[in-house]
């Protein structure tokens, strides 16, 4: 080979080398102004009123009849009871169906199985919040008792069927890749079918369910036509979930068609995304963290 | 050579093409209405663009929802020809379009009554215009304190891009709604969740519950409203109560415009006001024009 064309070909390996890390960059590049955006945007609305009208106060009303009001904390508080609830209901259930499709059914039966659960990701939000207001709107209301169903459990109940397909997906897979011999081993032991499920294969397949969790967890949190359509839009600070709630992604999606570009309101909207960004960039931090805690045991 | 002078014909031909399809284009970018606003007059000024449609050829309206508030800043933002509002527009709304070189012309095309619904098996017939107040205010919460069966009200209101959440806010409720009140995002949603809440209480446009004939919607009921604790309390499905004034909560149903309307704007605009398209508004379960605002679309020239 000549020393020409070996030349090139450095060349070329470095290029390419540039390239890959130019990509990787771009999603930090991504993030970075995506955050920066939001704080550019909301910071004229907190330098006006100061930190303490949006975070000690839990009246949220903008186009008020006297003064506006911009407190969030009701809001905050709509959107962790939805995404809590949520997942108190997704969590048991995705893990329960991910343990008999990987452990228990049949191989044909779970051929079947998968596949559509994973279909029921596809569901359009807006299907899902119409089935909220013509389904589960009037369960809730005679189970319960009340005259209508329009709250925090109906939100609840929706985002969990919309973050079970995810949740039921991935923890699947985790508990299948789970290397056969610790199975063999428990059972060898003398540990039965469900000892061995919930002593071995859960906490071997304990990082890939709780990433399975925390991605169900985000799209919960970030979930907006569903929550509107199904919660009721009050936006009255409550801890009752048979109570009518309004979260932080209704809240901007209701407003921002009508707000008028930079007066206070529309800057106190990119505040709620704001806070809503570092919500969720919490949740991946978290999970993060206790994913290596975790694999740091295991080593 | 031959060659030369066959590629000259293709270009020809096809420059011919380009100029009829342009013209073609422009023509339709004329007869293309945009009307945006009202989730209350959107079904309404739907069906008149429809009658307008069949009878001009070549004119296409599209006509879409949003609420008032959303269709005027459209107009402010020169993204539509026609801003539904079932309100009048705001100082701020006018200044800012003064700055943005719009000059806002108002049309009055129907009349809306504001009807108070509840479920069938709710007891109550009537309410004053001050117990409505309490009620979305929130300081009436049971039933009981009006006359009813007892149990929590549960309040069914509008968005506030909302023509109507505005003006029942400013003519009934004359302060802040309670935060209880669950915010819907049309009169279809709001008259949906009264069907299935027997404690509900909602307000919607007229011609969402009641048709032509003065027949209300199944599974609704409408209240009687009266101005003060003594004097009779009127139904908005009657005509002549909204007409007459007697029904205390009518509004004017409005359009605005960047400046005078010509051309076909201004024949659509025409026709809705005219016998023709007031006939239509009454189909639709609105009201026609009230005199005083008919004198007023004249005295602007229409």
């Amino acid at each position: 080979m000549s020393f020409k064309k070996r030349k090139s070909r450095k060349l070329k390996e470095i290029l390419i080398e540039k390239f890959f890390f130019l990509n990787g960059v771009l999603a930090i590049l991504i993030l970075l102004g995506i955050f920066s955006l939001l704080f550019v945007k909301g910071f004229p609305a907190i330098r006006e009123l100061g930190l303490k009208s949006f975070f000690g106060s839990a009246v949220w009303n903008p186009n008020a009849y006297g003064t506006p009001k911009y407190g969030i904390l009701s809001l905050i508080v709509s959107t962790l009871m939805v995404t809590v609830g949520a997942l108190v209901i997704a969590v048991p259930l995705g893990v329960a169906c991910a343990a008999f499709l990987s452990e228990l059914a049949p191989p044909r039966l779970r051929e079947i199985l998968k596949p559509a659960v994973e279909i029921l990701a596809g569901i359009p939000s807006v299907v899902v919040g119409f089935l909220g207001i013509v389904l589960v709107n009037p369960l809730i209301s005679k189970l319960f008792g009340i005259s209508h169903g329009l709250n925090a459990l109906n939100g609840a109940i929706l985002l969990a069927v919309m973050s079970l397909p995810t949740i039921i997906s991935l923890s699947e897979d985790a508990l299948s890749a789970v290397p056969h011999t610790y199975r063999e081993a428990s059972l060898a032991l003398g540990a039965n079918r469900w000892q061995t499920l919930v002593r071995v294969l859960i906490p071997s397949g304990l990082s890939g369910i709780i990433a399975s969790v925390m991605l169900g967890m985000g799209r919960a949190i970030g979930e907006t036509m569903t929550v509107l359509m199904a919660t009721g839009n009050a936006p009255a600070l409550t801890f009752n979930f048979l109570e009518a709630i309004q979260t932080m992604t209704a809240t901007i999606a209701i407003e921002l068609g009508e707000v008028p570009y930079n007066t206070t309101h529309y800057h106190a909207l990119f505040v709620i995304g704001f806070v809503l960004f570092v919500m969720t960039f919490l949740v991946n931090l978290i999970s993060d963290l206790i994913l290596q805690k975790y694999q740091e045991v295991e080593r | 050579m031959k060659k030369v002078k066959s590629y000259g014909k293709v270009v020809l031909v096809v420059m011919v093409i380009g100029l009829v399809l342009g013209a073609v284009i422009q023509v339709q970018a004329q007869n293309m209405i945009q009307v945006k606003g009202s989730d209350s007059e959107v079904n309404l000024v739907q069906r008149l663009s429809e009658v307008f449609m069949k009878k001009n050829p070549g004119v296409n309206i599209a006509v879409t929802g949003g609420g008032s508030g959303t269709g005027i800043a459209a107009l402010i933002n020169k993204q539509t020809d026609i801003a539904n509002s079932s309100r009048d527009l705001s100082s701020k709304e006018e200044e800012s379009a003064k700055q943005k070189g719009v000059q806002p012309f108002r049309v009055v095309f129907a009349t809306d009554g504001i009807s108070v619904i509840v479920h069938p098996e709710n007891p109550v017939q009537k309410l004053t215009l001050e117990q409505l107040g309490k009620i979305f205010k929130g300081e009436i919460t049971d039933w009981k304190e009006v006359g009813g069966k007892g149990g929590k009200i549960s309040l069914y209101g509008r968005q506030s891009n909302s023509g109507t959440f505005v003006f029942f806010r400013e003519f009934v409720v004359k302060a802040d709604y309670s935060p209880h009140m669950k915010s819907m995002n049309g009169n279809a949603q709001i008259a949906e969740g009264i069907k299935k809440d027997r404690e509900g209480i909602g307000y919607v446009a007229v011609g969402y519950v009641v048709d032509q004939k003065g027949e209300v919607m199944s599974g609704i009921k409408i209240i009687n409203v009266s101005k003060e604790g003594q004097s009779e309390a009127f139904s908005p499905a009657n005509m002549d109560n909204v007409m007459s004034g007697k029904y205390p909560i009518s509004r004017p149903l409005n359009q605005y415009l960047n400046g005078k309307p010509t051309a076909k704007l201004l024949d659509f605009i025409k026709f809705q006001i005219s016998e023709e398209g007031q006939k239509i508004v009454r189909q639709e379960g609105f009201f026609p024009v009230q005199k005083d605002w008919m004198e007023f679309n004249r005295k602007q020239g229409l």
